[in-house]
């Protein structure tokens, strides 16, 4: 028994298992300490786990040494590894460089707690990336939301409360919905295993709980995931949460949802419902075209910044669903890598927006006027991220486009419909990134004098954590062959019920 | 008997649904969390309905007897997991209530809008 192959289990261990020590280090700095160190080591467990399935294929682990369908079993694949990197990367990232940030908005005596839901959310969504077990993943998706909710509602500004009242609601539906479809699913088929279910659903395909249990599971993740017209829950939510956390969630909370969204329909419901492809497709193109407009058309006019990047987000989970709807190898691969291009591009401004709102007060668009001459290596770094949300050549953000471009173009007259969209709404984002950027250059700052003179550099640790993360912007730009290789092994997994 | 063989389903449809309505038509934010939890609740329905095995039994194995029908233990199991994640969620949600009205001095939504529009 070598520790190598606890892996799976340690990667929800470890933090779950650290945050109720953390309740008994009273002292923020120790609590933030072992945290780190948790978050570090999750991190660290991730990389080797990738590493495996990567050369090996995909793991399986029977939690206590119950086999599966009967017990619990982990299974990791290239998908779920890939999001099990964003998941614990973004939570490295942001706690590493947060700390300063943090410590302005939230109580010293309440930090260690703080901290301790913040590992709660990490094995939560760690959890869902990795187990085999479809109501294994209602209990990590509630375990993740409700400390999720914590997270939020511990911003500074009053409306943090109801961001979080509203979030808690959608959350909670959503996360029901889901239940009622895993109940449906396990009425026909009598098991709860993703592999098992796999074997089990083509006897029963013709049963309508089935249909019904893909409606309520479709809708359930697509409010988790904040598909458009879900996604109301979602500016508010990162609008108001603490500055790092919303670093933290914007990575990759939506994307854990739409991690589970894509498992069910394609290893579940791809071959079992009749026309599931087009169901599919007619689902989620309509939202995934409205929510890449709507979301790019409110940012463009948006004048708080964190506001601005909550709707970027919506309509790049357009851009995910987009490439998901296509349901073809070029799609699903442009899907996952967008996945992973944009939690880092989005991590990267949130840490931006995070290290200037330390050092100027309120966070709209004439608030941070001129900041690029006080804050040289932070609008820097924030200009850089904005490249990659937008997409130019030599960042991350590039190649995941470039990838959801060639396979519209694959799609015949839908597909042309969909490049015009896409490129409609990266025009979008050049608009809006540049309204960020020229005001942080160019504008000239309201209050000259004293107010604007106290403006410097943001901590050392945040311009560390935050360049670390525009680098690894313009390396997977430049180097993109590990997200793009985990995505198409992923797209090819996703894709092996479909003929 | 058709429609009587399913009625727990329909009461699962018509608790689901009130609870729905409710948490969409009432300002009042307790209102709302009272109908999550009706909400869930009639979830809870669901799973313990379909584990029914007509003439089924605890399923506990005793001696002597090996022709007995077992009810299924096994979403009994989950919903008590459910229960648990509806509490905590009730929980958390009154937390949120207590702390909104100490910010506010309102639990009424429409009055919390109102405030944040005027500041």
């Amino acid at each position: 028994m070598s520790l190598a192959t606890q892996l799976p289990a340690l990667q929800v261990a470890v933090p779950l298992l650290t945050a109720p020590l953390l309740v008994l280090l009273r002292g923020p700095g120790l609590a933030w300490a072992a945290a780190c160190a948790a978050s570090v080591m999750a991190f660290v467990i991730a990389i080797s786990l990738t590493a495996s399935v990567m050369t090996t294929g995909a793991i399986s682990y029977a939690m206590g040494g119950w086999p599966g369908p009967y017990g619990i079993v982990l299974e990791i694949d290239a998908l779920g590894t890939l999001v099990l990197l964003l998941v614990t990367g973004a939570s490295t990232a942001a706690l590493l460089s947060g700390r300063a940030s943090l410590g302005l908005d939230i109580d010293a005596g309440r930090q260690h707690l703080f901290y301790a839901a913040w590992l709660i959310v990490l094995a939560g969504l760690s959890g869902i990336a990795i187990t085999g077990d479809a109501f294994n993943v209602f209990v990590f998706m509630e375990i993740s939301s409700l400390a999720t909710y914590i997270l939020i509602a511990a911003g500074p500004d009053r409306r943090a409360l109801t961001a979080t009242f509203k979030y808690l609601i959608m959350g909670t539906i959503g996360a029901t919905f889901y239940l009622i479809g895993v109940g449906l699913v396990y009425m026909m088929t009598g098991t709860l295993n993703f592999a098992d279910m796999e074997s089990r659903i083509a006897d029963v395909s013709d049963q309508r709980p089935i249909l019904v249990a893909a409606g309520f599971i479709s809708v359930g993740l697509a409010l988790k995931a904040a598909v458009f017209p879900l996604h109301l829950w979602l500016p508010g939510a990162y609008t108001y949460a603490p500055h790092v956390v919303t670093a933290f969630l914007a990575a990759c909370s939506t994307k854990v949802a739409i991690y589970v969204l894509l498992r069910f329909d394609f290893f579940l419901f791809q071959d079992n419902l009749v026309g599931h492809t087009m169901q599919f497709a007619v689902f989620l193109v309509p939202l995934a075209i409205l929510g890449i407009l709507v979301g790019s058309a409110v940012a463009m006019v948006e004048s708080n910044l964190k506001r601005l990047l909550a709707f970027s987000s919506v309509a790049q989970i357009g851009y995910i669903l987009l490439g998901a709807s296509f349901a073809n190898e070029a799609g699903l691969t442009a899907a996952v890598a967008h996945m992973f291009n944009h939690a880092l591009a989005k991590g990267a401004l949130f840490l931006a927006v995070a290290a200037i709102a330390m050092r100027v007060n309120g966070l709209r668009l004439q608030d941070i006027a001129g900041i690029g001459r006080r804050m040289p290596l932070t609008t820097a770094a924030l200009a850089v991220a904005g490249a990659s949300l937008v997409g130019v050549p030599g960042t991350a953000g590039f190649v995941s486009k470039w990838l959801l471009l060639q396979a519209a173009f694959a799609q015949g007259a839908l597909g042309i419909a969909a490049v015009v969209v896409v490129i409609a709404s990266s025009l979008a984002a050049v608009f809006y990134v540049w309204r960020i950027v020229e005001c942080a250059y160019f504008g000239n700052a309201q209050a000259p004098g004293d107010a604007a003179a106290v403006v410097t550099e943001a901590p050392l640790p945040m311009l560390l954590g935050l360049w670390l993360v525009v680098i690894a912007n313009v390396y997977f730009g430049l180097a993109p062959e590990l997200p793009v290789s985990l995505a198409e092994s992923a797209a090819a997994d996703l894709l092996r019920h479909v003929p | 008997m058709e429609l009587f063989g399913l009625f727990n389903y329909w009461v699962f449809a018509l608790l689901l649904m009130v609870g729905f309505y409710a948490v969409i038509s009432r300002p009042n934010l307790i209102k709302k969390l009272l109908g999550l939890s009706i909400f869930q609740a009639a979830v809870f329905l669901l799973y313990i309905t379909m584990d029914k095995v007509e003439g089924g039994t605890a399923p506990i194995i005793q001696k002597g007897v090996d022709d007995a029908i077992y009810s299924n233990p096994l979403p009994q199991v989950l919903i008590l997991t459910a229960i648990v994640v509806g509490i905590s969620t009730l929980a958390l949600g009154l937390a949120l209530v207590v702390r909104i009205y100490e910010a506010y001095g309102t639990i009424e939504e429409d009055e919390i809008q109102q405030q944040d529009l005027n500041r």
